[in-house]
């Protein structure tokens, strides 16, 4: 079996954009004190709100549009991701349930979700296929069409579609608005130190709803990537696998930094598919691959916690609900 | 001159110093009623009405309690489920967050598949003991190794937990391929030693007395044991912990021992008693939610047997209907969320009391 | 006369009970330093925190700049123009200086830290504050943190401050640089308030003087016409009598001896310096001091919670006759011994006892490691909680109420109940009754009597004069981590001890001032 490197870093950025999305998702949340272990679950019910909307299109009109069929399925994978994140919000800051355990009963719920119309769609509308070619197309066009004639940089950057551009320009956005904007110091103050913030004039109930809800839209996006682009429209309840987690692991090897995590991803996601390119690995070997990011990043946060440097650290609010009158 | 706002906000929240049982429990049996509810409405609506709200009770019932085998089976659930959530709470009552059960159930589970594999000629009884051993180790070393590093250099404990769940998962997936059954298909096969002998007529008879037993020990030691008050005042305060000469570090890396030991200890009843052979799914997601079920029980380990009956009851009860609809069985994962959502906010009403504006002091301001 | 930046007329605020608050009018003009002094307890960070819009005064009314003024929140006070800085600091401490200044504003214009940066150095150079506007707060001393929090006022364009104890954290020099920082304030027309219970820093830098005694205004005198001795008799009135009793010390044996102790905290500031005294068997040794002079640090030092630089405090054992130097034991080795500290203030709940827990595991903390085997033994802590509740009248519905629901003064008994119950040879006090009502406040002095005929060597931290001067067989008073002098109890003046809180003798005084 030969090795091509071009199509194995295609691959890699493939598998990265759900993870880049993920842990963009993520930071967003951690950065104002939410750990959201919900996030898992807000990718796979994210994604799968895209195909639902998107079957629902292509079996109700004649001739589906691709635009028409895209639009849809986006939309609604962003109000389904901010409708679940909503809940996480008001449980968590509203309430002031744990975060721990709201993040992993609302990964339940979103999991639970996705998995159950996933796989349930074609049954519930008494359809005999629910392939959704038309918007899958959609999404897969390359933006740029020439983008063969680029060499090798076209086919691994530009031969995917329009939400590889949309991953890599949130992540951009997100690390300029988090380090050089006045919105981007507030949020990173209600992360810290909440009772700080507020006492300087923050809203810091509006703060963690918006990041929050936003890092929802954001990680439900990967979901939908994977679910339409990457998995061609068709919903395997196993095949979403762990990546909801590795974005979240993806968050503490990248030090909470969107712009780092545009390499993190693609170093994940390379490690992710490295098993199939790397020749001569035995089925074995290939598990022990699959182990490298999550070591990795559990040594990168010894490393961080033994490092004590305080611009590394999770924010320190991280996991805990605000209650002014306990300042 | 400024225009003068009320003093007060309209709505104020304030901490509960007391509140009468009476209304914790009114509270909480509200918020299980209006799930139930929800969840009815929720379950007619995404089977598409397949299922209406009045049969989802009765089939849940039929589900969960049906025939004798269906009995048996939530009790096996609701049991497996339990074993971890008694495993989480000596760390949680010391505030340390574990979200590690998965993967100290997984290693635990993986360790006695290896004694099956390496010594298939020892007797059963010691075979079985071998096994134990192996596995309570095991997931205890998987607790300690993060218990160490956050008592030593303040590493957080969630993630590093968290992450250890995926190595472990990774591992199970190394020794299914080392010792697959047919190559290339990933997966061991069924194990014909190591089996707990038959209690009740199922294999998991043994597993069940085990653990309603654990409950009691569990109970125990948190409440009369020395090391359970150690615990308690650990997770309450380190500094009066510091003050009384309580050695900090020793007691979370001693807890953390006996709370991924047990999970191993789960680990291995998993693999003896249900399901006798190894894969990632064997816990099926139980370490994520016994720390829901561990958290509303208060880790209270007797509370914990009615949380972790209730997510077993609903889980059962929603699969059967998903079946009887001829849809699949994630639907109960759907109302397992909703209804978790209805108790964990209903918390807050027990913990807070919400005070609106009085109208005088509207007035005042005004 | 010069304008009036802000006026307070009839302000009266309660927590509960507790007047905090009592018709208080002051008046403070621009251009002007004003000193509110009062001991501790005496409401002045009460009354300043209206102004600052934490607290909302019951009745009375606040004008700034002639007009009456409504402060609902902080926001409400910076747009006021009224700027507090607080003894805790709210910063945020991996941001740079620059960062927290200007966190929560809404300024015009893009968000640009490093023009933001330069107009703090211009409002460092017009006042003479030394600031790296990128330095992080991390690695910043608290002299710059408190400078941060300072700017932070000025550039939300504060012309009325307020500063809390800004001293009380500061060595004498940085006092020094930040006093003549807050006369170019006052030169440059911005009103000026500063809390303190230093009557040194009053008479140096304040124009006028404002004396608070338990919630109540005593007056206001222009500070060149004040003298310590004046105002000293302002802040802590005249003589009570309370009638405790107070036996002859009898069979005095010395029981610990402390020689050249000193701490240095966390933070890098010496809070204990070279100090020295013996406690006895059978004397109740009071402690008198500005809340802060080092005496948590002292207690904390000789129950093995702190760490000492140098110097060495023994102990003599009375069962063995034997000395030993309580420097590095660990405080269960030192408990063993038999010396008890009992309580500190502000975290009865946070390190004596355990809020969640009734008194019966309560009294466990300090036994349950006693006795052998695996579990707890409930049964003597539980008679022994039922003791306590019996003797001491403690109000609870049970043994198993956790005590975080019981009222203070039921709290302290409980703790007081628990230390004396192991029969300490020394059992040591900070401010055990505060927030107590008469009653158990009583209850808690017979009872350090009681240790006391009973040959305990008693500390007792107090900071009331009144009692410590009828209760305490010799008084010990502290000033900036030293120790000012050690009188007989019996005879002390309340007003010399008032002197001797605020300066320290001429000899030791100058040494400080030459570090």
């Amino acid at each position: 079996m030969g090795f091509d490197l071009v199509y194995f870093l295609q691959r890699a950025v493939a598998q990265a954009l759900p993870l880049l999305f993920g842990s963009n998702g993520e930071i967003l949340n951690e950065k104002a004190g939410s750990l959201n272990l919900g996030i898992p679950g807000i990718m796979v019910s994210g994604g799968v709100a895209g195909i639902v909307s998107a079957t629902i299109y292509e079996n109700s009109v004649a001739n589906p549009k691709g635009w028409i069929g895209l639009l849809i399925s986006l939309l609604s994978s962003i109000a389904c991701s901010l409708l679940v994140s909503l809940i996480y919000c008001v449980l968590t800051v509203t309430l002031r349930a744990n975060q721990n355990v709201t993040g992993l009963a609302i990964t339940t719920f979103g999991t639970g979700l996705g998995n159950y119309f996933g796989g349930a769609i074609a049954s519930l509308l008494g359809l005999s296929s629910n392939t959704i070619t038309t918007t899958v197309n959609a999404y897969k066009t390359p933006i740029i069409p020439f983008y063969d004639k680029l060499g090798a940089v076209g086919t691994i950057f530009f031969s995917h579609g329009f939400l590889f551009y949309v991953g890599v320009m949130i992540a951009v956005v997100s690390a300029i608005i988090l380090k050089k904007t006045r919105v981007g110091l507030n949020l990173r103050a209600v992360g810290e130190n909440p009772a700080t913030a507020d006492a300087a004039g923050i809203n810091v109930t509006k703060y963690k709803y918006i990041t929050t809800c936003l890092g929802g839209i954001v990680a439900g996006l990967g979901g939908l990537y994977f679910a339409i682009d990457y998995s061609n429209g068709l919903w395997d309840t196993q095949s979403f696998g762990e990546r909801g987690w590795l974005a979240i692991a993806l968050v503490i090897f990248v030090m909470w930094k969107p712009n780092l995590a545009l390499v993190g991803s693609f170093l994940f996601g390379a490690l992710y598919i490295a098993d199939v390119f790397v020749p001569n690995l035995t089925p074995l070997t290939k598990e022990i691959f699959k182990m490298l990011p999550y070591v990795v990043t559990i040594i990168v946060l010894i490393a961080t916690s033994f490092a004590k440097k305080k611009e590394n650290q999770p924010p320190q609010s991280l996991g805990l609900a605000y209650f002014r009158e306990e300042r | 001159m400024k225009k003068a706002k009320s003093s007060e906000p309209l709505v104020r929240i304030s901490k509960r110093t007391d509140i009468s049982p009476k209304l914790s429990v009114g509270v909480r049996v509200i918020a299980i009623a209006a799930a139930f509810i929800v969840c009815a409405l929720v379950i007619t609506a995404i089977t598409n009405g397949r299922a209406m709200p009045w049969d989802v009770y009765s089939q849940m019932l039929k589900g969960a309690f049906g025939t004798v085998r269906r009995v048996k089976i939530t009790l096996r659930d609701t049991c497996a489920l339990l074993c971890l959530g008694l495993a989480l709470a000596p760390a949680f009552k010391m505030r340390f967050w574990n979200i590690g059960a998965e993967g100290q159930a997984l290693i635990g589970a993986l360790a006695s598949t290896v004694i099956i594999k390496l010594c298939p000629g020892l007797p059963w009884w010691l075979m079985l003991l071998v096994m134990l051993v192996a596995s309570v180790v095991a997931g205890a070393l998987w607790g300690v190794i993060p218990a160490a590093f956050k008592a030593t250099i303040g590493a957080n404990e969630t993630l590093f937990t968290l992450m250890m769940n995926y190595v472990a998962y990774q591992l199970v997936n190394v020794v299914c391929i080392f010792w697959e059954k047919q190559k290339g298909s990933s997966d061991i096969g069924v194990f014909d030693r190591g089996t707990l002998p038959k209690l009740f007529g199922v294999d998991y008879g043994i597993s069940i007395v085990v653990i309603l037993l654990l409950t009691a020990i569990i109970y125990v030691y948190m409440k009369y044991s020395k090391q359970g008050y150690e615990i308690s005042v650990v997770g309450e305060s380190e500094n009066t912990a510091r003050y009384i000469g309580i050695n900090v570090k020793k007691v979370i890396i001693r807890t953390m021992m006996i709370s991924g030991g047990l999970c191993g200890l789960a680990g291995f009843l998993l693999v003896s008693g249900t399901h006798h052979t190894l894969n990632t799914g064997i816990v099926g997601g139980n370490g994520f939610t016994a720390i829901i079920v561990a958290w509303l029980a208060h880790l209270n380990p007797i509370f914990m047997l009615l949380t972790s009956f209730f997510v077993s009851f609903l889980d059962i009860g929603t699969a059967q209907i998903a079946t009887s609809c001829q849809l699949n069985t994630y639907a109960s994962d759907i109302v397992v969320g909703i209804a978790l959502f209805f108790i964990l906010g209903c918390e807050f009403f027990i913990n807070y009391k919400v005070v609106f504006r009085n109208s005088k002091k509207a007035k005042e301001a005004a | 006369m010069s304008e009036v930046a802000i006026e307070l007329k009839d302000i009266t605020k309660s927590f509960g009970s507790v007047v905090a608050n009592k018709n208080v009018s002051l008046k403070v003009n621009k251009g002007e330093i004003l000193s509110i002094l009062g001991e501790n307890g005496s409401g002045k960070t009460t009354l300043m925190n209206m102004l600052s819009g934490i607290y909302h005064p019951d009745s009375g009314q606040i004008f700034v700049g002639g007009k009456e003024a409504s402060i609902q929140s902080p926001k409400d006070a910076f747009d006021y123009k009224i700027g507090m800085i607080h003894q805790h600091f709210k910063l945020v401490d991996v941001f740079t200086a620059a960062e927290n200044i200007v966190l929560g504003l809404n300024e015009d214009g893009k968000y640009d830290i490093k023009k933001s940066a330069r107009r703090i150095k211009e409002i460092c150079d017009e006042y003479g504050f030394e600031i790296d506007p990128m330095k992080k707060i991390y690695e910043m001393s608290v002299s710059e943190k408190q400078t941060v929090e300072i700017i932070k006022v000025i550039y939300r364009g504060a012309e009325i401050l307020i500063l809390d104890e800004p001293t009380a954290v500061l060595t004498p020099k940085e006092t020094e640089k930040l006093f003549s920082i807050l006369r170019n304030m006052r030169d440059a027309g911005k009103a000026v308030i500063i809390i303190t219970h230093k009557l040194n820093e009053v008479l140096e830098l304040s124009d006028r003087v404002s004396v608070l005694r338990k919630g109540e205004y005593i007056g206001t005198v222009e500070t060149k016409e004040a003298t310590e001795q004046s105002l000293t008799e302002m802040m802590v009135g005249k003589k009570v009598s309370l009638n405790i009793e107070r036996s002859e010390p009898q069979g005095c044996e010395t029981r610990l001896t402390l020689t050249n102790v000193s701490v240095v905290n966390r933070e890098g500031v010496s809070v204990l310096k070279n100090v020295n005294f013996t406690a006895k068997s059978g004397e109740i040794l009071g402690i008198a001091g500005i809340a802060g002079s080092g005496q948590k640090e002292l207690l904390e030092a000789i129950a093995g919670l702190q760490h000492l630089k140098s110097g060495s405090i023994v102990y003599h054992d009375p069962k063995t006759g034997k000395d030993e130097n309580l420097k590095d034991k660990t405080p269960l080795q030192i408990r063993n011994l038999g010396v008890r500290l009992s309580f500190v203030p502000e975290d009865r709940l946070g390190m004596g006892l355990v809020g969640s827990m009734g008194i019966t595991d309560n009294m466990m903390l300090r036994s349950y490691n006693k006795g052998k085997g695996f579990f707890l033994h409930r049964k003597s802590p539980k008679t022994l909680a039922e003791k306590i509740i019996n003797e001491l009248e403690v109000v609870t519905p049970g043994t198993e109420t956790p005590v975080r629901k019981l009222s203070g003064g039921n709290v302290q008994k409980v703790l007081v109940g628990r230390e004396i119950a192991s029969t300490p040879t020394v059992l040591m006090a900070a401010y055990p009754v505060r927030g107590l009502d008469i009653n158990s406040s009583y209850t808690i002095y017979n009872l350090l009597n009681q240790q006391k005929e009973s040959g305990t060597a008693v500390i007792f931290v107090g900071e009331d004069l009144d009692v410590l001067i009828e209760l305490c067989d010799r008084i010990l008073v502290m000033c900036h981590g030293q120790i000012s002098g050690i009188i007989d109890g019996r005879g002390a003046k309340k007003e010399e001890i008032g002197l001797m809180m605020t300066t320290l003798p001429e000899k030791e005084s100058k040494e400080e001032s030459d570090e």
